[in-house]
């Protein structure tokens, strides 16, 4: 079957997305990892689609990485996410956007748990109201951060300066998809495309002019696994898995990797650097590593924002190389300096990983 | 004294997640803790669906309900609709709510995480804090981040986060009221409870072992964080 046959059947498998009017959840590893990458979401929604998102400085973690450490009791977590529903009620939304794919399949576990035990919405109500005197009322429409970028994925592309394209041969670019395994293999009817074909990036990768890197593991685990990376000893199951994914992409010689969890672009990201350390091996060409982006990372640079002041310089894969094959003019002298161009020291290099 | 099935089925997660087995290892094939560790979803479930107290006890003391990394990769997969994974997590509750994660190597290093990702929680707001991700704890970081941490009150505002102020924003201070709300969350629902289950059991075995227990990293939480009990 035809690569594209395939994706337009699975774009069947839709699911709603409200058109405006959200409440934002923030995600614990994006703000601290890629700091300027929420900022720029909500620039984008606010700025260049005309959304209006509310972003609450009461919320707070969803508790999701514990959960799924094994350390918090459902109860705990369920009455988490109940206080963040009734933050949205007081705040007057009814739509609630989620920055993490942990927290978006934590939100859709809770809700899918209170549609089929009744009981226990009713003791999330009352453990809520005896720890805060909260009421709450579930959102109408609940969706990850990436799927109202999917939806306004035409919008942006018909705004931005560059294309997924090659500058100098005008070939499209080949971009691997990661969607992160809590987005649909929990619960595949909340997922665009579902679990099989996911469309909420490949949708953007063929929107904005890129091709698809449809590769053996492309529906592997990063290999976060909760806490066999929050323990340091444990760590090799997290590296291996990542691994076992960049061995199986480099065949095709990917130019970039976009992400659709803030977890999954961390690893994706670092544990290159950590197996060039180890095996002086790297998966780019020249030395270099392959980038990886977020979606709204991915979004930015196409609409024409400064690199370094969407924050690609916290990646520690460089991005120079993508910024050359789109054509996007950068200044490297700025890359690392602070506020107001503060001069500040440089990143030390990694013994085999090029980063410019 | 209650069996253990008894509570293991008040779990949600127990119940919605042990259908039928029909051990055709499927959640192996596709499990990624199955190809790095000795770790095998699908006996996990069999050994649990014969409903027999002293093989269930012998799993709650096991390293091998720790190995699972919840990507719920299974949940996916699984003909008959069972979830290895929520198993898993309904055998941790367990196991910790009887101590008996206190038996194994894997299961003692749940007082890694209480003492990371759960202490932030109470402590930020948030599981994961700049302030507490420093490159010798977690050298994958690499030099990049050693870099933006050193100069975080700088390249933090150039991003225009909201770092060390109370209010909206990237890595804004959450508010005292949020932490409170928290807090008695966690009091209300058996949070609270479960930290100092993790705690209290883990002292003992600090004891036993002659290691500094005194809260935060100290020389217990490095002995397991690093490994070092494994490697003896």
């Amino acid at each position: 079957m035809a690569k594209n046959r395939r994706n337009e059947i699975w774009e069947a498998y839709q699911k709603e997305i409200a058109d405006d009017h959200y409440y934002f959840a923030r995600s614990c590893i994006r703000q601290n990892f890629f700091p300027a990458a929420e900022g720029l979401y909500l620039h984008i929604l606010k700025d260049e689609l005309g959304l209006d998102v509310f972003d609450d400085p009461r919320q707070t973690s969803c508790t999701g990485i514990a959960y799924h450490s094994g350390v918090l009791p459902f109860e705990t977590i369920m009455t988490v996410v109940a206080r963040q529903f009734a933050l949205m009620n007081e705040a007057g939304y009814k739509n609630f956007v989620v920055s993490c794919v942990t927290s978006f399949g934590i939100y859709v576990e809770v809700l899918e748990t209170w549609k089929h035990n009744p009981d226990i919405e009713k003791r999330a109500h009352e453990a809520l109201y005896n720890a805060t005197g909260k009421t709450f009322v579930i959102p109408e429409n609940l969706v990850h951060a990436s799927d109202v970028i999917y939806k306004f994925r035409d919008k942006l592309a018909a705004k931005i300066k560059k294309r997924l394209v090659n500058a100098s041969t005008g070939e499209p670019l080949k971009v691997v998809d990661h969607i992160g395994c809590h987005y649909a293999k929990i619960f595949p009817e909340k997922g665009i495309g579902g679990a099989e074909f996911p469309y909420v990036l490949a949708g953007l990768i063929d929107s904005w002019g890129g091709d698809q890197v449809d590769y053996p593991e492309r529906r592997h685990c990063c290999g976060f696994g909760f806490r066999q990376y929050i323990i340091k000893s444990n760590r090799g199951y997290s590296v291996a898995n990542s691994r076992k994914k960049f061995e199986s992409m480099a065949p095709f010689h990917p130019d970039l990797i976009i992400a659709n969890c803030p977890g999954c672009t961390y690893f994706l990201d670092r544990w290159q650097y950590v197996i060039s350390e180890m095996e002086a091996k790297t998966y780019g060409s020249d030395g270099y590593g392959i980038p990886v982006l977020t979606y709204e990372e991915l979004a930015g640079l196409l609409l024409g924002y400064d690199p370094w002041d969407i924050g690609l310089q916290t990646h520690q894969v460089a991005v120079e190389p993508l910024l050359d094959k789109l054509g996007i003019k950068y200044d490297p002298y700025t890359k690392y300096r602070g506020v107001n161009g503060m001069k500040l020291n440089v990143p030390e290099q990694p013994a085999f990983l090029k980063t410019c | 004294m209650k069996s253990l099935y008894s509570e293991l089925e008040k779990d949600v997660r127990y119940r919605e997640g042990l259908n039928a087995c029909i051990n055709c290892g499927i959640c192996t094939s596709v499990c990624p803790a199955a190809e790095v560790s000795d770790y095998d979803p699908r006996m996990v479930v069999d050994t649990v669906q014969q409903k027999n107290e002293s093989l269930l006890l012998e799993l709650l003391k096991s390293d091998t309900i720790w190995r699972c990394g919840e990507c719920l990769s299974c949940k996916t997969r699984c003909p008959r609709g069972n979830v290895p994974c929520y198993i898993i997590q309904s055998l941790r509750s367990l196991s910790i709510e009887t101590g008996l994660f206190a038996e194994s190597a894997e299961g003692r290093k749940q007082l890694v995480v209480k003492r990371t990702v759960g202490d932030h929680i109470l402590k930020y707001g948030y599981c994961v804090y700049i302030d507490e991700v420093r490159n010798e704890w977690y050298p994958e970081q690499g030099p990049v981040w050693e870099w933006l941490r050193e100069n975080r009150e700088n390249t933090l505002s150039r991003f225009g986060t909201s770092y060390r102020q109370t209010k909206a924003g990237t890595l804004r201070n959450t508010a005292k009221e949020s932490l409170e709300d928290l807090r008695k969350i966690f009091d209300e629902t058996g949070g609270t409870a479960r930290f100092n289950k993790i705690e209290e059991f883990s002292a003992k075995k600090a004891a036993e072992s002659g290691k500094e227990f005194t809260g935060e990293r100290d020389e217990y939480f490095n002995m397991l964080n690093n490994g070092e009990e494994q490697e003896k």
